[in-house]
């Protein structure tokens, strides 16, 4: 009973993570599975992954996505980036509760209603200037920004604020123009950040299901749209195979990631006290 | 001369084009949106291209009013939508307080333990935000479908003789939803407790205070604001909820977010679709004006 009351906190933190993880892992297994059943195991084969090399549709629209994905990711850092900078640099302007508002909001509001609303926008939009024409790639492109551009900007923001502002100041006392201030001392800064918002947004926009099914237009169809229309009539090994494929990418890319940063940083802070040590009647090492 | 520099002076100069750019982006195509949303929400419904008349034409030169509120006037008249309006917000405060049963022990054993072990398990709370939201839903109709791995198992250990009904109904609902926002819970809580100062509940023991006392004198007042952003986390997008309901609940579990899906999609009212999102809006104001409040305070962790 002791033994149970110690590793209680242990015990519970186990059931947790299994909560959390099992579902997954089931996918994983079971894709491997000779069997289209779920609850039995019969033996291991890779035929679920050939039959998806096979199936058209599911790759035709694979590479929409990661197109979609891909652009998204940029124009989401970018907007973001440039959100981010006017939340961190101009805290006091006009508008400024306006513009926080419309950042903050879309990291919680169901996406079913941003989806209507940007629907109903671009048919207004068609109806008044001819553009856009029906709907498709360009009208999801924009629709998953918007699902991205905040996250991009609120990490942005918050590593700007946290940043030392003596680094950038320094640079300027020492003549250099805002420009190469930003491309040399800011840029390299908040470069974390801005891969983290570039991976997010990529894996935001190849996973969005409500927004697409607004958006997309009869002849564009993503990855998860073709997912959800075959997810509706149950299990299938083939979408078990194909959901392997994607929890594989994404935790070799996330753990990767964070492995890179991890090392990054500490070089960093390495190649700083460096610079302390080096640099003559240093009396504040205090960084 | 002076023409040339009220010219100049009407020409935006960099602050004003830095913060305009970025300002006109989000209200095209964040705030506009809205407001078409409840422009077209007075629209009566039609079976044109788009599905829906203006508010006003000109007949013989004079403007003739179109617009109309039998949209709102069927919601409120409609039992299914003041059910589906009522079941989308039980579902949602439900799931919030399942996720902070189970995240809040969680978080508090996670910000506790040792500087690695934290790292690495606040890791695994994270990996599930990356990995695809609707595979992981989907995964779960494995595991519970009649023939699913909960019911072999259960039947293999002789708990039970005959295959349970776990999904497509409220209990496959709220396995969905838990399963999905319990990170959204846990992380900002785990930022809280983490930030706490750990002298503080040590005070509190020291000066003779029973463990359960330090919990709820000092622990959980300091760890509130945690609580409200998790709770808002989970709470706002679930009442709009759409995938896991469709995928793991019942058809008599009406959540708003299905509704509004089908007039949409299947039944192609947009107007009335557009009545049901101004009033999904409406319900949400009050908790987004509070989420706004805490970010702005200090921000949560995401």
């Amino acid at each position: 009973m002791s033994f149970l009351f110690k590793n209680a906190g242990r015990m519970f933190l186990t059931l947790v993570f299994l909560f959390l993880y099992l579902p997954m892992v089931s996918v994983v297994v079971f894709s491997f599975n000779a069997s289209h059943l779920a609850n039995e195991w019969t033996h291991f084969s890779t035929a679920w992954y050939a039959k998806l090399l096979q199936d058209d549709e599911l790759l035709d629209a694979c590479l929409t996505s990661v197109q979609l994905a891909f652009a998204t990711a940029c124009c989401s850092v970018v907007i973001g980036a440039w959100v981010g900078f006017v939340l961190a640099y101009y805290r006091r302007f006009a508008g400024s509760t306006l513009i926080s508002a419309m950042v903050n909001a879309p990291l919680v509001l169901p996406e079913v209603i941003s989806g209507i609303s940007l629907l109903l926008l671009f048919v207004a939009m068609e109806q008044m200037f001819g553009w856009p024409q029906g709907r498709g790639l360009a009208t999801m492109l924009i629709g998953h920004t918007m699902l991205c551009v905040s996250y991009v900007a609120l990490t942005v923001s918050a590593r700007l604020s946290s940043m030392d502002a003596s680094l950038s100041e320094a640079a300027r006392d020492l003549g250099a123009t805002p420009l190469r201030v930003f491309f040399d001392i800011t840029l390299p800064l908040i470069l974390p950040s801005l891969l983290a918002g570039w991976m997010l947004s990529f894996t935001i926009s190849l996973d969005d299901v409500i927004m697409s099914a607004f958006l997309s237009g009869p002849e564009t169809t993503t990855l998860p749209l073709v997912l959800l229309s075959r997810m509706r009539l149950g299990m299938n090994p083939e979408i078990n195979a194909m959901g392997t494929l994607i929890i594989g990418v994404v935790s070799i890319a996330v753990v990767g990631n964070s492995y890179y940063l991890m090392k990054r940083e500490r070089a960093q802070a390495q190649s700083m006290r460096n610079a302390l040590r080096a640099a003559p009647n240093t009396t504040n090492t205090g960084i | 001369m002076s023409n040339a520099f009220t010219a100049r002076s009407w020409i935006p100069g960099p602050r004003a084009l830095a913060i305009g750019v970025p300002f006109v982006f989000l209200l095209l195509f964040f705030m506009l949106p809205f407001l078409l949303v409840l422009k077209i929400s007075l629209a009566q419904s039609a079976m044109t291209v788009p599905p829906y008349l203006p508010l006003w034409a000109f007949e013989n030169g004079k403007p003739v009013w179109l617009w109309t509120l039998d949209n709102y006037l069927t919601i409120f008249g409609d039992d299914i939508y003041l059910s589906a309006y009522i079941n989308s917000v039980r579902v949602a405060f439900f799931t919030t307080l399942i996720c902070l049963l189970i995240g809040y022990p969680t978080a508090w054993l996670i910000a506790h333990a040792k500087p690695l072990a934290r790292n690495l398990l606040l890791m695994g709370i994270v990996l599930p935000f990356w990995t695809s939201y609707l595979v992981r839903v989907y995964s779960w109709i494995g595991i519970l479908k009649d023939q699913g791995l909960a019911n072999s198992l259960l039947l293999y250990l002789g708990w039970i003789d005959a295959p349970l009904r776990l999904m497509q109904n409220t209990l496959g609902l709220y396995i969905g939803m838990v399963y999905s926002y319990l990170p959204y819970m846990i992380l900002p809580l785990c930022a809280f407790l983490m930030k706490m100062d750990p002298r503080l509940p040590e005070a509190a023991r020291d000066l003779g205070a029973k463990p359960w006392e330090v919990f709820f004198t000092v622990t959980l007042p300091l760890s509130l604001p945690g609580i409200t952003a998790g709770s808002l986390l989970v709470f706002i997008p679930c009442v709009g909820e759409y995938v896991i309901p469709e995928l793991l609940g019942s058809a008599d579990d009406l959540m708003i977010g299905r509704v509004m899906w089908s007039d949409f999609f299947n039944s192609i009212d947009w107007p009335l679709a557009a009545a049901a999102t101004g009033l999904m809006v409406a319900l949400l104001l009050l908790p987004m004006a509070w989420f706004q409040r805490l970010q702005n305070r200090g921000g949560i962790a995401l």
